[in-house]
């Protein structure tokens, strides 16, 4: 099956380096000319196989664009970026494509797709997979609906379901890609403090069970506790927080 | 490849997308069959037209058809000498012929004592005029000076005719200022040179229009032997007639009718003009549609692009979407189009009803329609920068 000679080949990346993630040296800037702003100055940045990374900053300090970067959405300026290994810098659109496929992404909103149903969203994830029936996708998504707990609102539009759910299910979109790396900004942003714990524990509950690596940002106070190790941000400067 | 296509496929995006915004669906729907709807309407009245002006010219029984050269149409027929036609007689292949009066003529409607314009048509009662057997008989009604035989499905301008005939009322008219009596009722139609029909005898014609030199017709119908080549004989009669015949087909002679229409007059541009507007409405509202469809979902578009979707995946999305709102706006258009072509037929006793090169056509053009307005929305798509996102 394609899929294992995927993570046959991750493994053989990762063997020589163990890093999902490997930054040193990344600036970037926004604008042109005179009102040419940088916004991320010499980051340096490990994230380990399985490792759960928490990013944290003021607003407008550099977090999502450094997400964005890692995420392979925008195009390296300088620095290295490597994710599993592959350099990002010089990448080009169908390259930095590809290699989307292999992270997940939890957004702020949840994006999920307000035409399909639960379920369906979820299997916008696992279609991605190639070498599975139709069938054995959608049987995948409804495992990771199950597994988010949403057995129940697996026909239910994105309308109908509560912010903690919308939340679940794309977090269940996101892992059913099966990626190794999960990219989350600010998931909790729209929960209560209650719902947001839930729903941090789940990701990072599901992510380990994956050995998938997670760099989430986030501004929510009550949260940090779930993090392998914290990171702070300041005006685009990555600092190693001390806990 | 056990799997194949169907176990390979994914979410149907385009259809669901469709189906779960039913008001934009029903509005694209709406706008996509009202352009078919627009299309088969004009395409159906040009052709019908067309078709129409040579209702009379397909039902002789005929294989070459002699005319004047300076005949335009079959509202403005001059006569030439009845010799031509006889003298074709002299080819073996020729087995008989029909000389054949042709002018419009102005008929008196018995009920209001108003006139309008007949096509009558003069011929000798004994010979064949039309394919349709049920002529026969009737014809020798026509041998009395001073009868016709009216067509029933002439416009009811005309006046009750067929109906006061079948009640068993003598029916009598003028027609030039000339008493005639209805002697029976045949079935032509109308054509779009006249809106009513009227046979009578090579006879009463002179009489009814005194003027007519003897031995002049304005139409000469030939008969051939059942094995014998018309276009051969068609070439051979052109070298054997002096000039003062044109020499035609059958189908030359409904081609040179239905050319006048078309070359002559402005009825083909009107309706494909009125046809290409539809299309362009058309074009609009699918366009609006896609686009606003498209928009509103950008940042749907852009999340899947995040997820490692590709464009390409994406703009197929739209294009599905566009064939699959074309295959739906279709139907209920071609059924519509069926039921006006009925409501005209009756209305209008034009012969308009819809063929396969028709459906195919508009079919063609709601197909276009759709596709180049998800070529233009699909610029939008460009627009969905995954980046934007977060």
């Amino acid at each position: 099956m394609s899929s294992t000679t995927l993570s046959e080949s991750h493994s053989r990346q990762g063997s020589r380096q163990e890093l999902s993630v490997s930054i040193s040296g990344l600036s970037h800037w926004y604008g042109k000319g005179a009102t040419r702003r940088q916004v991320l100055q010499g980051v340096d940045l490990q994230i380990a196989a399985g490792e759960v990374v928490l990013l944290t900053g003021p607003s407008g300090c550099g977090k999502t664009t450094l997400l964005t970067l890692i995420g392979a959405l925008r195009q390296v300026q300088d620095g290295d970026v490597r994710v599993f290994g592959q350099q990002l810098k010089g990448a080009g659109r169908g390259q930095r494509q590809k290699l989307r496929r292999r992270i997940g992404m939890i957004f702020q909103g949840h994006n999920l797709l307000r035409c399909l149903t639960a379920e369906q969203n979820v299997q916008m994830g696992s279609d991605l997979l190639p070498g599975f029936s139709y069938r054995a996708r959608r049987d995948q998504a409804r495992e990771w609906l199950r597994a988010v707990g949403l057995d129940a609102e697996l026909s239910k539009l994105p309308h109908d379901l509560s912010g903690g759910q919308k939340q679940r299910v794309a977090i269940a979109r996101a892992l059913a890609a099966r990626p190794k790396l999960l990219l989350a900004d600010e998931p909790t942003a729209a929960l209560d403090s209650a719902t947001g714990r839930e729903v941090v524990e789940l990701l990072k509950r599901l992510a380990r069970e994956q050995s998938c690596s997670v760099l989430m940002v986030t501004h929510d106070p009550r949260i940090l506790d779930v993090a392998d190790r914290l990171v702070r941000m300041e005006d685009g400067r990555l600092f190693q927080a001390i806990e | 490849m056990s799997g194949g296509f169907w176990s390979n496929r994914g979410i149907p995006l385009a259809s669901l997308m469709l189906i779960r915004q039913p008001v934009r669906l029903a509005v694209a729907l709406a706008g996509i069959s009202f352009a078919g709807i627009l299309m088969f309407m004009q395409l159906g009245f040009r052709d019908g037209l067309f078709d129409a002006s040579v209702t009379v010219h397909r039902l002789f029984d005929t294989d070459i058809v002699l005319i004047s050269p300076r005949s335009t149409s079959s509202v403005s027929m001059a006569g030439f000498p009845k010799r031509r036609l006889v003298q074709a007689m002299a080819l073996p292949e020729v087995e008989g012929i029909t000389p054949v009066n042709w002018n419009l003529l102005l008929w008196r409607n018995p009920e209001t004592r108003g006139t309008r314009s007949i096509l009558a048509l003069g011929f000798e009662p004994g010979d064949p005029l039309f394919t349709d057997a049920t002529l026969a008989p009737k014809a020798k009604q026509l041998t009395q000076k001073g009868r016709v035989l009216f067509d029933e499905r002439s416009r009811p301008e005309f006046g009750p005719v067929a109906e006061w005939f079948r009640e068993g009322r003598v029916v009598e008219s003028e027609i030039a200022g000339k008493r005639v009596r209805v002697a029976g009722l045949i079935e032509l139609g109308t054509s779009f040179g006249a809106d009513g029909n009227l046979l009578t005898s090579s006879e009463t014609f002179r009489e009814l229009l005194p003027n007519t030199p003897p031995g002049s017709i304005e139409v000469g119908l030939i008969r051939l032997n059942a094995d014998a080549d018309a276009e051969e004989v068609v070439m051979r009669l052109k070298t054997l007639l002096p000039d003062d015949v044109t020499v035609l087909t059958k189908q030359g002679f409904i081609d040179f009718e239905q050319n006048y229409w078309k070359t002559g007059t402005s009825i083909g541009f009107i309706f494909t003009l009125g046809a290409a507007m539809g299309f362009v409405v058309g074009c609009v509202i699918v366009y609006q549609v896609l686009y606003s469809d498209v928009s509103d979902h950008l940042p749907e578009y852009a999340t899947l692009m995040a997820m490692g979707y590709r464009l390409f995946n994406l703009l197929g999305v739209v294009v599905r979407e566009g064939l699959l709102l074309a295959l739906f706006g279709y139907l209920p258009a071609y059924a519509a189009g069926q039921g006006l072509y009925l409501l005209v037929r009756n209305a209008t006793q034009l012969p308009v009803a819809m063929d396969f090169s028709r459906a195919f056509t508009v079919f063609t053009m709601i197909l276009i329609m759709c596709m180049a307005s998800a070529g233009l929305a699909m610029r939008r798509l460009v627009d969905a920068d995954p980046a934007e996102i977060f």
